[in-house]
């Protein structure tokens, strides 16, 4: 960790009109609970299908990709990040400290707002609540680190997050079982479901299965972010 | 005193080679990086920086590598070309980031700023500075550590007089005061007012080295193509050819054109010519001054 790393990074991420980005569908989940609240949809099931299909299966992954590149991927983009590359700190350090960042910001705008929107639907019902915030959180983790790795990696990753949430988790996730495996929304599941005494919710993906690609998918990821960013290359505009 | 030592250097990407087979070293006191956009000025900044893997060859920092190598951090200050400061934080804010990323004090910080003149303008934004506010709070956040290399990409470009000659003057304070500084530029004016050796680059190649006195030489001691327009290009043509100062003398439909081999002879004689044939000269100007032709020919030679 590196506190001078952090708080430019902070300050990237959360300066004047940044933060919507991060705020909005946060927002967006409490205020369907509100509804479903007043309007006297909240029982189990609702709380269940908002949190599955909105809080775990859209806002989590778009929320990642926004931290998770976020980070990093626009000061590569326009060159800042030769202001820290250019000092004497172990880049991998600076990998590090960039993951903690996003993974603190998927805490703030993913997690919180995923236990408070399930507590306000049906309270501490079924461990619904808790659940799906534990679920959220080692989910928000894995994503923050792999977007991270993306934004090092490549230009385009901002598409290719996005067609990995929509099109690999959302689309094919939804039609080949096997596929499933391999999605960082059914291992929030798997935990969620660990704690969860609730009968609305089916986790497809073994809990001895979803934890350790869970640990591997962020530690390979973060540590090979941050050998990129030792052999980061800038080609200047010749 | 630190020394870079380029060896035997080549960058390409893909089949674009952007430096060839460059060997130099460079010590203290200031060396200018001369050559027209493209030539490889960039790229070699980069690999000195430590932010280019040489595809051949070794570039060295006091005999170790650069690339992968953080530590060449603490004597190395670096100032990229890009705009690329965080235009959230103020000047100040941003000088002490990169103290504080040297794990240095806020004292240094005030320092650097001092250093560039910026003290007024160093609790506003920095994305409210002009371009070459930003350049100098740039430069501050490069001194900070008080590195005994710096190197700057184009640091002049954009800057207005004032301000670039406020730069020049402190470039050339710290090469006079043993820092190694390499700065690219592809003006000839801004490298020899600042920098005591010059290192030429065309077309990826290092194309000649010295000092400005030898490359100023080199630069207006070669053939010279002027176009010429008079009340009567035939008899000045005569009196031109006979003179030893031109190599040859062609008609065109926009007037003649004139080959020199003696630059500094044909400046003298051509008005005298013209004077002693009674010919009105109605244009003279040289067709061929640009800096490519200046440096193709520079390249051609060595």
């Amino acid at each position: 960790m590196n506190t001078v790393v952090a708080s430019i990074t902070y300050r990237a991420m959360l300066g004047r009109k940044r933060i919507w980005l991060l705020a909005l569908l946060p927002i967006a989940l409490i205020a369907f609970a509100l509804l479903f609240r007043f309007i006297g949809g909240g029982d189990e099931s609702v709380a269940v299908r908002l949190m599955t299909t909105f809080a775990i299966g859209t806002m989590l992954p778009l929320l990642g990709l926004i931290a998770g590149t976020g980070v990093i991927a626009p000061e590569i983009e326009d060159g800042t990040i030769i202001h820290l590359l250019s000092k004497p700190i172990s880049r991998p350090v600076i990998a590090f400290t960039k993951f903690v960042v996003a993974a603190s910001l998927m805490v703030g705008f993913s997690v919180i707002p995923t236990y408070a929107a399930a507590y306000i639907l049906i309270g501490t019902e079924s461990g619904i609540a808790s659940g799906f915030a534990l679920g959220a959180l080692f989910a928000g983790i894995a994503y923050a680190a792999v977007f991270l790795l993306l934004g090092v990696v490549s230009r385009h990753a901002v598409t290719i997050g996005v067609i990995y949430a929509l099109v690999w988790e959302g689309l094919i996730g939804g039609y080949v079982p096997g596929a499933r495996r391999f999605s960082i929304q059914q291992w929030a599941q798997s935990i969620a479901d660990q704690v969860t005494t609730s009968a609305f919710l089916k986790s497809e993906v073994a809990l001895s299965f979803a934890v350790p690609a869970m640990v591997i998918v962020v530690v390979g990821s973060v540590l090979w972010a941050g050998q990129r960013l030792r052999v980061l290359s800038l080609t200047g505009d010749e | 005193m630190s020394v870079i030592e380029i060896r035997q250097v080549s960058r390409w990407y893909g089949d674009v080679v952007a430096v060839n087979d460059v060997t130099m070293t460079i010590g203290p006191g200031v060396t200018g990086l001369l050559g027209p956009n493209g030539a490889g000025k960039s790229t070699l900044l980069h690999l000195m920086a430590g932010f280019l893997q040489p595809s051949g060859g070794t570039a060295t920092l006091d005999a170790k590598p650069i690339w992968k190598n953080q530590d060449v951090y603490r004597t190395i200050g670096l100032v990229p070309e890009k705009e690329g400061v965080y235009g959230f934080l103020t000047g100040r804010q941003f000088v002490q980031s990169a103290a504080r990323l040297h794990g240095l004090g806020i004292d240094a910080a005030d320092r650097a700023i001092a250093q560039v003149d910026m003290a007024a303008a160093q609790d506003r934004r920095i994305e409210t500075y002009s371009k070459g506010m930003r350049q100098r709070i740039k430069v501050a956040g490069a001194l900070v550590h008080e590195p005994s290399v710096l190197l700057l990409d184009e640091p002049f470009n954009g800057m207005d007089p004032r301000q670039r000659l406020h730069l020049m003057d402190l470039v050339r304070d710290l090469g006079a005061a043993g820092k190694t500084i390499v700065f690219s530029s592809h003006i000839l004016e801004e490298v020899e007012r600042v920098a005591q050796q010059i290192e030429v680059m065309v077309a990826g190649r290092h194309a000649a080295s010295g000092d400005y006195r030898e490359i100023r030489r080199r630069m207006t001691d070669r053939p010279h193509l002027f176009r010429v327009r008079s009340s009567d290009d035939r008899r000045l043509a005569a009196a031109l050819i006979a003179d030893t100062a031109s190599g040859g003398v062609s008609f065109t439909p926009q007037g003649l054109e004139v080959r020199t081999v003696d630059f500094r002879r044909f400046t003298h004689q051509l008005p005298r010519l013209a004077r002693d044939l009674g010919v009105r000269l109605w244009q003279v100007s040289p067709t061929d001054e640009d800096l490519e032709s200046v440096f193709s020919y520079l390249s051609g030679r060595s």
